[in-house]
Order: C-alpha cells, then sequence, then structure tokens
C-alpha cells in the first residue's frame, strides 16, 4: 500500500478569469488527520471538488488513492467517503431508507457501523431525513459515509452548523476511524478548537494558494508573538524576515513573525532593534492562525516541516 | 488511584505539553508512584477526545526525560525519580518559575511572610516534603 493517499502537483483553477486554486501541491500521507484550513473563498471546497474529479483542473495534475482524479474507477471511489458540505440528504427517506439505498453502492457496506453511528448521534432510524434537525442531519449523513468502511474520508466543512456535542462526536468518529494506521481523514474547518483535538497535520490555503503544509506542532511553534519594550518612543521597524502582524501602543510594539524551530534566531535579530527588554507572548493556535493569515503581514512565507517526520 | 487528566483547547500551551504538566504533577504529588502504569495512548486519547499521535508525543517526551519508563510488555510505568535535566537548564526553570509566581503574586497586597509560609506549605505537599520540612525546623 502506498504511504500517500492524496497527491496534487501545480492544480490550479479558474473559475473565468478569476483564479480560485494557484498552483497546489499537496502531500497527504496514509493513516493522519488532515486538517485543511483557510478563510472561506481561499479555494478549499474548489479543492475537494477536484481532487474527487467532480470538477476539472484548469491546469495541474492530482490523485486520489493513486488514481488520477479524473479517470477515478468506481472501485476506488467506493473506497473513498466524501461528506459535502452542507449535510444533503432526500427529505423523503427514513434514516433506514437513505442507509439501504447507500449500501447498493458500496460493497464494504457495515449496517452495524451504520446503526451505531445513528445511535451515537441519538437518531432514529424510523426518522424521516425531511424532519431532523442539522445536527442530526449532519449525524445521518456521516453514518451514511462511515458505513462504507472508506480508506480515505473527504470531509467538506463537517462541523458547519452542529452543536457542540454532534460536534464532540464527530471528533470521537475521525478518531475512531483512523485507529488502524490505514484509514486517512482529509477535513475542511474553520473551527481551530477542533483541528487542535484531532489534526496530525494541516494545510493552510490563503487566497487560492497555499501558505503552509506541515505538522500541527511545526505551526504553532513557528509563529511566535513578542513585545519590545523601548525606553523611548520604539522606532520605525526594518523590514524583518517573516514578519506578519505589528502592533503599536507606546513605548511597546508587539510583532508576530515566523522563525525557524530555534527561536534563538529570531530572538537575536530581535536584539538588534535595541530594545529594552523582549519578551515571548504565548500564543494559542487560533492566535497564531489569524496571525499568519493577516491581511497586512507578508503574504509569501511559507510554512513546512524541514524535515518530514515519520507518518505513523 | 486513576490519573485524571483534563485538557483545555485554545490555550497557549501546545495538548502535549498539558499532558506532561499533568502526568509530572502527578508524579511530584505521589498520586502516581514509582512502577504505576499510565493509561494508555488509546484510553486518553479516546477519553480526552484527542489525537492518540499528541499523547504518544506527550509520553515519548516524558520518557525521553527519564519520568517514564518503556518497559516491553509492561508499556508506560513511572521512573524512579532521577534528575536528567542539566544544572544550567534546571537553574533556567527555577527562574521562569519564579518569575511567573513573582509577577503573579505581587499585586494581591500580601506581605513577604505570608507568601513566604504559603509556599512552603505547597512545596511540603510535593515530593519535597521532607527537605522543606528540615529547611523550615
Amino acid at each position: 500500500m502506498s504511504d500517500t493517499v492524496i497527491e496534487t502537483h501545480g492544480l490550479t483553477r479558474y473559475f473565468g478569469r478569476r483564479c480560485v486554486v494557484d498552483s497546489l501541491d499537496l502531500t497527504v500521507p496514509r493513516g493522519c488527520i488532515f486538517g485543511f484550513l483557510g478563510r472561506n473563498g481561499a479555494g478549499k471546497s474548489t479543492t475537494i471538488r477536484m481532487l474527487l474529479g467532480l470538477l476539472p483542473p484548469t491546469r495541474g495534475t492530482s490523485s486520489v488513492l493513486g488514481f488520477g482524479s479524473q479517470v477515478l474507477p468506481p472501485e476506488a471511489r467506493a473506497r473513498i467517503g466524501y461528506l459535502a458540505e452542507g449535510h444533503h440528504v432526500y427529505g423523503w427517506m427514513t434514516a433506514a431508507e437513505c442507509g439501504r439505498f447507500q449500501s447498493a453502492f458500496y460493497p464494504r457496506w457495515s449496517a452495524k457501523i451504520f446503526s451505531s453511528v445513528l445511535d451515537h448521534f441519538g437518531l432514529k432510524p424510523a426518522a424521516k431525513a425531511g424532519d431532523l434537525s442539522r445536527g442530526e442531519r449532519a449525524g445521518l449523513c456521516l453514518a451514511l459515509t462511515l458505513a462504507p468502511q472508506p480508506e480515505l474520508l473527504i470531509l467538506d466543512d463537517p462541523a458547519l452548523g452542529l452543536d457542540p456535542v454532534a460536534r464532540r462526536s464527530l471528533l470521537q468518529s475521525m478518531i475512531y476511524l483512523t485507529r488502524n494506521a490505514d484509514q486517512t481523514v482529509f477535513f475542511s474547518s474553520h473551527l481551530l478548537s477542533d483541528v487542535e483535538r484531532v489534526a496530525d497535520r494541516i494545510a493552510v490555503l490563503d487566497g487560492a494558494t497555499l501558505r503552509a503544509e506541515c505538522s500541527l506542532d511545526t505551526f504553532r511553534s513557528r509563529v511566535r508573538q513578542y513585545t519590545l519594550t523601548f525606553r523611548d518612543m520604539p522606532p520605525v521597524l526594518p523590514p524583518l524576515p517573516g514578519l506578519l502582524q505589528v502592533f503599536r501602543a507606546g513605548r511597546e510594539v508587539t510583532v508576530t513573525l515566523t522563525g525557524s524551530d530555534d527561536p534563538r534566531d529570531t530572538e537575536r535579530r530581535l536584539a538588534l532593534l535595541g530594545a529594552e527588554r523582549i519578551d515571548l507572548v504565548p500564543l494559542g493556535l487560533e492566535d497564531a492562525f489569524v496571525s499568519y493569515l493577516s491581511t497586512r503581514g507578508e503574504k509569501t512565507y511559507f510554512l513546512a516541516d524541514t524535515e518530514l517526520e515519520d507518518a505513523k | 488511584m486513576a490519573l485524571e487528566l483534563s485538557i483545555a483547547v485554545g490555550s497557549s500551551v501546545p495538548i502535549y505539553r498539558q499532558i506532561m504538566d499533568q502526568v509530572g504533577m502527578a508524579i511530584v504529588s505521589g498520586q502516581l508512584a514509582p512502577g504505576d502504569p499510565l493509561p494508555s495512548i488509546r484510553a486518553v486519547a479516546e477519553r480526552l477526545v484527542i489525537n492518540p499521535n499528541t499523547v504518544a508525543r506527550a509520553y515519548s517526551e516524558l520518557t525521553r526525560e527519564g519520568r517514564v519508563l518503556s518497559q516491553p510488555g509492561r508499556g508506560l510505568t513511572v521512573a524512579v525519580r532521577r534528575q536528567t535535566l542539566s544544572g544550567e537548564e534546571r537553574r533556567r526553570r527555577l527562574d521562569a518559575a519564579a518569575e511567573a509566581f513573582a509577577r503573579e503574586v505581587a499585586f494581591l497586597d500580601f506581605g513577604p511572610d505570608e507568601i513566604w509560609a504559603l509556599l512552603s506549605e505547597k512545596l511540603s505537599e510535593t515530593a519535597l516534603g521532607a527537605k522543606t520540612m528540615e529547611v523550615t525546623a
């Protein structure tokens, strides 16, 4: 079995003259939970649709489970679980009927998994799909996606509109699915607390281009914030490599920047600015993410692991 | 006694670090004794709803620091405490902890005596207890 489940090379898509996904090079190793992040309109859903062959790229290639996205054979499709944005269901069917209908397409369909996921979300098989709440509908969709025992689960913003309890169930399902290291989850999300809980690796799309592809730990340790306190009014800062954000308040300047793994490199550079003291401000994932995508910062910076750790 | 771990997402402290700190705290407070097993990676991951690799990372760092032992067939157990950090590193950590403590209590308007008394009391609740007693006696 190959160690890579998704691979894209220069994947690009235009809608008219607007570039929505620009030269995307992405590698998703087998067995991981991969968070696909970016602001609204960054190109996440378009990328996912291209991966699944639902939309042809303008340029570039992508492959999923070793098959070109444009020529995915049915047997490969049966090994992929795709949860589209918005949780669409046939409203006139009951939950059980949805399951029976879906099962016909999948040789590895597990009625046991289907009913246990329904159960997990507190859903009755006789419930009409059209009468379900948003969270319940998400549960039904997840049951329909998990019961075929997919080797690769692609979830497009699965947590959208879910209450905290349903979201927790969703995360549990993701962890459960990847318990045997050969199944992979690729999901897009805006909920960084969810990403922090479950993701091994992340990719960050920003205005159609990839700005980071690394482990979550790498992202967190490389995006750092410092407060520099000066004796008098702070000078105008010279250009700093990897600078993302600057805030000035009186004698203090707060800078957010991306640096190498060794914070001492950054601190040495900051020391040259002549501040009286330099304090590291610990950042949560959300603050790091928001700073990273700040519209005023350097947009060209790309974060990657210097060396890929062994995918577990 | 079962080890109760809990984590906070959205914190500036990464989850693996929170687990390390809590296991470390359970060891110094005596809640976990040398030879006690750590809960399995899968059990912790499922209970806290976090990625198992995060738990694995916390455990491997604890193993690397010598606070936990990996024994074939027995899983991970709490190690007999011995110092593995360099003198310089120990000094650096003590300094960082003391500075954080001092900043935190400075604006509470307690006198040094009160602060000192409470600090010794807290220290005596840890494995340092015996040593603290000698100093205060």
